[in-house]
């Protein structure tokens, strides 16, 4: 391919017209039906709107800012708006009033495209406050016949008003289009600013081109793959996945008819290259399982049998090792009765490379569909990296592993153990913030991620342990990365969440929350009655099983070089559920570890001081803001502690 | 407080047509009980009419008199300038005026899809056996009706349940099936009989939105029976206010709020 002249987005959407003008480059489902747009269908609505916003007077350099669901006219903006020198802006589109007022007003943004009524109130809600923003261009126009239209304009007439004045402004738009280079910026993402403020990251053509190019080598990616676009669009995966990789293999993106039809909608495509968050693979696990415990004997049986057979030789036969015979032809059966239509459950029969990050992933939902025979891998990844840091090659796939450096990427691990990268996918700048690019990127294009890390000498596979600030020693220098633990304790149905205390201390400790459903199940079946969470939490049986749990948590632990240290030696099972609304978690479910130690500072003293019981009284928020306090007396126990093998593996 | 003749502007300033359906004093008995006595009002084209009242004051009756399920002994239905001659409901729906009930009235065990099919049967001309056949016209009978039906589907966006059947929904979601299935019939007069009834606050904001965009959207007429006041104050143009089957108050929303007789009737005036 002669990459000399594809240097931004417009740049590769000729291409495409040339070289597959007649192949689909977007798809959405409409009044139930799929509708499809050829790349030189797509040619056109774009060119057309992008006079549309010649018309309107878009001068380049100003902001566009986008904010829907993932349809194909707001793909369309994005490129239209690089092709008049703008820089598109997508917003995450459930974010409040408040929110998108911030972007708008730290972009400065003159423009904006957005879905439709909604997402207007919005605008209007906080145009008092933002001067700069100056036409407002919807999609749907249901419910706005009775709008003010002085700064409101549908998307149908911006495209229209630009085919109609084709002929006057056809030369600037070339002229605009000519004068892009790889170093344009080709989007500005706000990251979802879990600290402090959001911060736009730049990024130019370069960025997005060069990662969407090796990225797509690296998985084999060709002009044939259909995925499914119902990540927000203004995360930069969907870019990535849905824009870079979209254009530069010229593959087909499908829309979803809206956000609750996704599953059936992922049915219908089948796409054959997939990205999904953990909690989504989840999820379609839970729903087997349900299903599946309400089926007939026989249909239990076939399922039981042939998941056990998966199990052993599923991920081996994906991976291309040897498996007996009478394995494979005992899986070739599975396949045709219980694995091919799982996968057809799920929508995922077609794919070919599928992909989670964000979060740890549990070993047994990474190999339940390993096992299926879906090349499910990880990636780690940020927004200033363009995505890619590192991800896990065919055949080398792991649930505790986040792969090897992407082409093109170097890794450094410093000191402290914090992964720094650097790639050509790095970001240019915070818009706006040069303290900020300052600190994260150095001088020689180094960038810290925040995360700690280490490199696995055998594998060459990055491991990520845990947030740098998080991470710490135990009195005896041992690493201490609680993260980490309680990942692996979530693990575990029962386990809801789980707060491991250890920093400067002699050993690792556990608040255990235990997950009211799985357990409330567990307790039906076996007619242990119960008045509450707290009862349940307090019960003997359930302590033993908690208990169990940790035991096992622990042995593998030990097993681990780095972090053996941090074996659970006592937990207790806390007496209520931590919850936002008592501040005790943020409202994204993320434990607030320092609001927690203050809170339960009595628990954590009992649990260093030896004691086997503990009495406390803790002040909870119900759901109408009222406050009350819980009493409890909480037992405090041992969970036994492994020796640690990885030394003796060693000699 | 005579209802208002002729054409007027509201408050959020849409022009309201004119009169389109016209009640002149109806009186409706069963047996010896009488439901409905001596009411007159009037409907305009374009506007959200409000029928309220205290449990038994003969709301839904008045509702069922304007759909044709029942023939008032005494009085006159005047629609489209027309005297009405007393019909069968399938002749008034023929005639452009759809309604939901108060107690969901769907075909449970059908998909969402075909109850809001139905919908569409005033607008069926080809018979039963070329319909069986789908052949020629039915089959592009069918196309059209889908196309309609897909439209109202997107409107109410239940996009994810289109192939569910309505018995397996939640409450809230059937009452806006019915409300589509009403609106496939692409009435003049759309009749609510308590589109909230037990509702909670989100489904109810949800279906306020939904009625306002169909009046704004497809110009519909809107008469509506409900309890919950804050919605009905908000929604209707103007109010017809009920208690034992006598007419006690109509107009604004602000002049019936003001209106002694009807503050009366809502706290509880011992009746003689």
């Amino acid at each position: 391919m002669a990459s000399a002249e594809l240097v931004s987005l417009p740049a590769l959407l000729a291409r495409n017209m040339r070289d597959s003008g007649s192949h689909p480059a977007y798809r959405e489902k409409e009044y139930g039906i799929w509708q499809s747009w050829s790349w030189n269908e797509t040619g056109a609505e774009i060119e057309a709107l992008a006079l549309g916003f010649l018309d309107l007077g878009v001068a380049p350099g100003e902001h566009v800012a986008i904010v829907g669901r993932n349809r194909p006219h707001f793909y369309w903006s994005m490129v239209a708006a690089q092709m008049v020198g703008a820089v598109p802006v997508p917003i995450y589109q459930d974010s409040v009033a408040e929110e998108i007022a911030y972007v708008l007003d730290h972009c400065g943004a003159a423009y904006a495209v957005v879905e439709d009524q909604e997402q207007v109130d919005k605008t209007i809600e906080v145009k008092d406050r933002l001067p700069g923003l100056k036409v407002v261009i919807y999609l749907d126009g249901k419910g706005l016949r009775k709008y003010d239209h002085s700064h409101l304009k549908s998307f149908a007439d911006l495209q229209a008003a630009g085919r109609e004045k084709r002929g006057t402004l056809e030369a600037e738009l070339s002229r605009r289009r000519d004068a892009l280079t790889l170093d344009s910026t080709c989007v500005m993402l706000y990251t979802s600013g879990t600290t402090g403020r959001p911060k736009g990251v730049v990024l130019s053509n370069n960025n997005i081109i060069e990662t969407s190019k090796s990225s797509g080598q690296f998985d084999v990616l060709s002009k044939d793959e259909s995925i499914l676009a119902y990540l927000p669009m203004a995360w930069v995966g969907d870019f990535i996945f849905a824009v870079g990789q979209a254009y530069w293999c010229g593959f087909c993106v499908c829309c979803p008819e809206s956000a609750t039809t996704m599953h059936d909608n992922l049915r219908e495509i089948g796409p054959s290259y997939f990205f999904a968050p953990p909690r989504f693979f989840e999820e379609q696990i839970t729903q087997i399982t349900i299903r599946m415990e309400d089926a007939g004997r026989f249909k239990k049986w076939l399922y039981g049998s042939g998941m056990r057979l998966a199990r052993r030789v599923g991920p081996k036969i994906l991976d291309g090792e040897s498996v007996s015979g009478m394995d494979r032809l005992k899986y070739k059966l599975g396949n045709f009765f219980v694995y091919g239509p799982l996968r057809n459950r799920a929508g995922l029969s077609n794919v070919r490379v599928a992909y989670t990050a964000g979060e740890a992933i549990g070993p047994e939902l990474f190999a339940f569909w390993r096992s299926l025979g879906i090349n499910l891998k990880q990636l780690y990844g940020q927004t200033e990296a363009s995505v890619f840091i590192t991800q896990q090659p065919d055949n080398e796939v792991r649930a505790d592993t986040v792969g090897v450096p992407s082409p093109g990427v170097e890794l450094k691990i410093a000191e402290s153990g914090e992964v720094f990268y650097r790639s050509p996918g790095t970001f240019v700048k915070y818009y706006k913030n040069d303290e900020s690019t300052a600190s994260t990127k150095d001088a020689e294009g180094w960038v810290a991620t925040g995360d700690a890390g280490f490199i696995e000498e055998s594998s060459g596979h990055l491991r990520i342990i845990d947030r740098v600030k998080d991470v710490g020693k135990l009195s005896n220098g041992a690493l201490f990365a609680p993260k980490y633990v309680e990942n692996k304790l979530k693990f575990f149905a029962n386990i809801l969440e789980a707060v491991v205390h250890g920093d400067g201390r002699e050993a690792c400790t556990a608040f255990i929350n235990i997950d009211l459903t799985a357990v409330g199940n567990w307790a039906e079946r076996n007619n242990i009655a119960y008045g509450s969470y707290q009862e349940l939490a307090g019960h003997p049986q359930v302590l033993d099983t908690i208990q169990a749990h940790i035991e096992e948590v622990n042995e593998s632990l030990s097993t681990d070089d780095m972090l053996s240290g941090c074996q659970v030696s006592r937990f207790l099972v806390l007496h209520k559920e931590l919850d936002a609304d008592d501040g005790e978690m943020t409202r994204t479910r993320k434990v607030r570890r320092n609001i927690v130690a203050e809170k339960f500072a009595d628990l954590i003293g009992a649990l260093y001081d030896g004691s086997d019981r503990v009495s406390t009284e803790t002040e909870v928020t119900y759901e109408d803001g009222r406050k009350g306090s819980i009493k409890a007396t909480l037992e405090i126990r041992d969970a036994t502690v492994f020796a640690i093998k990885a030394l003796e593996a060693a000699e | 407080m005579n209802s208002m003749a002729g054409n007027y502007t509201t408050s959020d300033g849409r022009e309201i047509g004119g009169v389109m359906m016209e009640m002149k004093n109806i009186t409706l008995r069963f047996g010896g009980v009488v439901a409905i006595k001596d009411i007159s009002f009037d409907i305009h084209e374009g506007e959200i009419r409000a029928i309220i009242g205290p449990n038994g004051a003969g709301k839904s009756s008045m509702l069922n008199v304007i759909s044709g399920f029942y023939n008032p002994q005494e009085g006159e239905v005047w629609f489209n300038g027309k005297k009405r001659p007393s019909m069968k409901p399938y002749h008034v729906a023929r005639q452009g005026i759809a309604r939901t009930f108060q107690n969901i009235a769907l075909f449970e065990g059908m998909s969402v899809l075909d109850n809001i099919m139905t919908g569409r049967l005033t607008h069926m001309k080809t018979g039963m056996l070329a319909q069986a056949l789908w052949r020629g016209p039915a089959e592009r009978e069918e196309v059209q009706n889908r196309e309609v039906v897909e439209k109202i589907i997107d409107f109410l966006e239940i996009q994810h349940i289109r192939k569910t059947p309505v018995g397996r929904l939640p409450y809230g979601l059937k009452k806006r099936v019915e409300l589509a299935r009403a609106l496939a019939a692409e009435p003049k007069l759309l009749l609510l009989d308590e589109p909230m009834a037990g509702m909670n606050v989100e489904e109810k904001e949800d279906m306020s939105r939904y009625i306002l965009d169909t009046n704004d959207e497809f110009g519909t007429t809107i008469a509506l029976i409900e309890h919950d006041m804050g919605v009905v104050m908000d929604l209707s143009d103007r109010v017809v206010v009920m208690d034992y089957g006598q007419k006690i108050g109509d107009g604004t929303p602000d002049q019936v709020r003001n209106n002694q007789a009807v503050i009366d009737a809502y706290l509880g005036v011992a009746h003689d």
